[in-house]
């Protein structure tokens, strides 16, 4: 007998005689308690990733260009990682442009294996797209893409991220019922730069991913 | 480094007596753990100030983690089949030793030199490092606790913060010694010490281990939960990711981790939520660029299946691995996580552990506990953790007569002799003749109560009776009122 088979004989045997309880799941419960106003939603997000050591900065849909590439220049960065076959990459590209910005894009356009030591080494910022944003535990959504892949939010140093004020849900369960089905190969919810506590509990940030978070709010988007 | 410390070599489960006391007298694990535990104890209450909300959801977790222990087979079955038909593979395990066959054949398959890990219970369980490396291949934790504890060949202390032992002093000698670093006792300095060694170990890595924190059934997911992001680095840098995790993590839905995610991290850390939630339901898919190549995922039983069978004992299957019955136990935070000489320490370790190892190598483990209750008190899903303690208890003392195989290592503290006594007491507090004739030579010659009473008398006075027994006292009270 496999091993599975003789785990779920076994399992089978003593629920021998049982009915399996109805679903419990009460939405009011994980809902009611992280309810905010829409104006709210914002704040609260912004207060709770300020928090956790992340920059949350306030922006609109003609401006977010320009005070990226500002942020960019006031940390003295002149690398960014970006996707050029997304709306927001497109738009920064075409800032960077038309306002002769010496910043180098480099876009993430060829498996990891190709450019791995590269990225690891000498990517020192990315921008990424946010799928929606979480009011109550101060959370992005994040789904890698081809464009977007999983690494992009997660190698570099910096993690710049942009948000539409408009996808920013109450809570988590209220996230969920918009998620994408089925389920992409990874979906991520980030809730700041990484960080541990491991050494006598003294919280550190930039543990194994990115030392830094920034999120570009759009709040007429 | 003054402070002593246990070897992982030197502790067994069996020897958990001895190394309590040992434990007890190291002045500076004593101080590092309370002042930790009361950190966590403070962070958790304040990441939970509404006592309605809180309980309430405690109360949901305990019916999404029962339901779904109700129909577990099924559910292990619907997970396996999405799983599959994502690209995941999924391997079955009865015990560690197959569960080690496993990841050892697919590292062999894979011509695999070196393995990073992620923070998995289970991995120790398996003691997977060990097995790894028998073989030639470089097994190392990435997890900054972890790494820290495997540098000087420690056992994790607690399960959410294996290093909470030491402090930075410690750490930063150890980085002195180990890593030829020059000592700092700055947490910063020595956290990206690390994290500048660990990176090239990602950069390198043939294949990522992982444990699980919620399998979701419906949607063939596997949800891990972290702050230090070393996790996603193993799941994502190198070509192979194999998670390893027991059969009864697997949850109905997605919703269903709603609640339980909410409540794992406010009661592990007081943290609304973790930095990263990694959701992985496939390998890399055509056209992607990263992520790995294969996703294998590895179910194991060690003894679940066992705690599975009784219907009481099953709810030791409840625990999502917060940590919150360690922070607030007083044993445990006095004698830290290695004295328990298991994997799991602390409350949980003492009920789960009889299951994976055997009531006979973990014979005091039911015992070294007060029955205080704060342990039950702050289960989020609601683990009647000492009322498990009194069955696993009686289960180590039943006699070879008594019908009904529970446990392996069961009777393991049975003695003939004790059950005899307990048998005379149980006569003697039953017949009233003997009982009276009993409190009235106990009353009268309370005097000859020897002062040395072995084991009871090394930290007690001895008991002395009173000059009456309550019996008489209550009767000559009310003759005297009427």
């Amino acid at each position: 007998m496999s091993a599975r088979d003789k785990i779920l004989a076994s399992l089978r045997s003593s629920l021998e005689g049982t009915t399996p309880i109805a679903d419990p799941f009460d939405a009011t419960l994980v809902d009611e308690p992280w309810r905010y106003a829409p104006a709210e939603r914002v704040t609260r997000l912004k207060e709770l990733m300020t928090a956790v050591h992340s920059e949350v900065l306030l922006t609109n849909s003609h401006e977010w260009p320009k005070l990226l590439a500002d942020v960019l220049a006031a940390r003295k960065i002149n690398k960014l990682l970006i996707a050029p076959t997304t709306a927001h990459g497109q738009a920064f590209s075409k800032h960077c442009q038309t306002t002769q910005n010496p910043l180098q894009l480099l876009a993430y356009d060829r498996p990891i294996e190709e450019w791995k030591r590269e990225l690891f080494d000498d990517v020192p910022a990315s921008f990424t797209g946010t799928l929606a944003g979480i009011a109550a535990t101060g959370t992005l959504v994040v789904q890698p893409s081809s464009d977007e892949p999983r690494l992009m939010s997660l190698v570099p140093p910096l993690h710049i991220a942009l948000l539409n004020a408009s996808q920013i849900y109450d809570n988590l369960y209220q996230a969920q019922q918009h998620w994408p089905k089925p389920m992409p190969s990874n979906l991520l919810l980030i809730s700041g730069p990484s960080k541990t506590a491991d050494i006598e509990q003294v919280l550190a940030y930039g543990a194994h991913g990115p030392k830094d978070l920034i999120v570009l709010i759009v709040e007429d988007a | 480094m003054n402070s002593q410390r246990i070897h992982a070599v030197d502790v067994t489960a069996r020897n958990l007596k001895a190394n309590a006391r040992l434990s007890l007298k190291d002045q500076q694990l004593r101080n590092n753990m309370r002042s930790a535990m009361d950190s966590l104890i403070s962070k958790r209450i304040i990441s939970m100030p509404d006592e309605d909300e809180r309980e309430n959801l405690r109360e949901l977790g305990n019916k999404v983690r029962a339901r779904a222990l109700s129909e577990l087979p099924d559910l292990l079955e619907l997970l396996e089949a999405n799983l599959i038909k994502q690209g995941i593979q999924v391997h079955w395990a009865s015990s560690t030793d197959e569960a080690n066959a496993i990841v050892l054949k697919i590292a062999q398959t894979r011509n695999a030199k070196q393995v990073i890990k992620g923070k998995s219970m289970v991995s120790e369980e398996m003691a997977m490092n060990e097995h790894l490396t028998e073989h030639g291949i470089e097994a190392l934790e990435s997890d900054m606790g972890e790494y820290i504890i495997q540098l000087d060949n420690e056992k994790p202390t607690h399960i959410i913060m294996p290093a909470i032992h030491k402090n930075a002093e410690q750490v930063g000698r150890l980085f002195e010694h180990r890593l030829a670093l020059p000592y700092t006792n700055d947490v910063d300095s020595l956290i990206q010490s690390a994290r500048g060694i660990l990176r090239e170990k990602f950069f390198h890595a043939d294949i990522g281990i992982s444990g699980v924190n919620f399998a979701v059934a419906e949607t063939g997911t596997l949800l891990l939960v972290e702050n230090e992001g070393n996790g996603r680095m193993s799941t994502t840098v190198p070509p192979v990711h194999i998670a390893v995790t027991g059969i009864e993590k697997v949850v109905a839905n997605l919703q269903d981790t709603v609640p339980l995610l909410s409540l794992l991290t406010r009661s592990a850390l007081g943290q609304g939520i973790t930095t990263y939630v990694n959701m992985i339901s496939a390998p890399r898919q055509p056209g992607e660029l990263d992520g790995p190549e294969e996703v294998h995922l590895v179910l194991l039983d060690n003894g679940r299946s066992q705690a599975f069978a009784d219907s009481e004992l099953r709810q030791t299957l409840n625990c999502i691995r917060c940590g919150a019955c360690m922070n607030h136990c007083p044993v445990y935070t006095r004698i830290g996580g290695q004295a328990y000489g298991t994997v799991y320490p602390g409350p949980i370790g003492k009920i789960i552990s009889p299951h994976l190892l055997g009531l006979e190598n973990t014979p005091d483990h039911p015992s070294a506990s007060s029955l205080c209750g704060a342990c039950g008190e702050v289960c989020p899903v609601k683990i009647p953790i000492p009322a498990l303690l009194r069955r696993l208890r009686e289960e180590n003392v039943k006699s070879p007569q008594q019908t009904g195989q529970v446990m392996d290592g069961q009777g393991s503290r049975y003695s003939a002799k004790e059950r005899l006594l307990w048998k005379g007491w149980q006569y003697f507090n039953s017949v009233p003749l003997l009982y009276k004739a009993g409190t009235f030579m106990a009353t009268r010659f309370g005097g000859l109560t020897p002062k040395n009473l072995g084991p009871w008398t090394q930290n007690h006075s001895a008991p002395k009776p009173a000059a009456r027994s309550l019996h008489e006292l209550a009767k000559a009270h009310l003759e005297k009122k009427s």
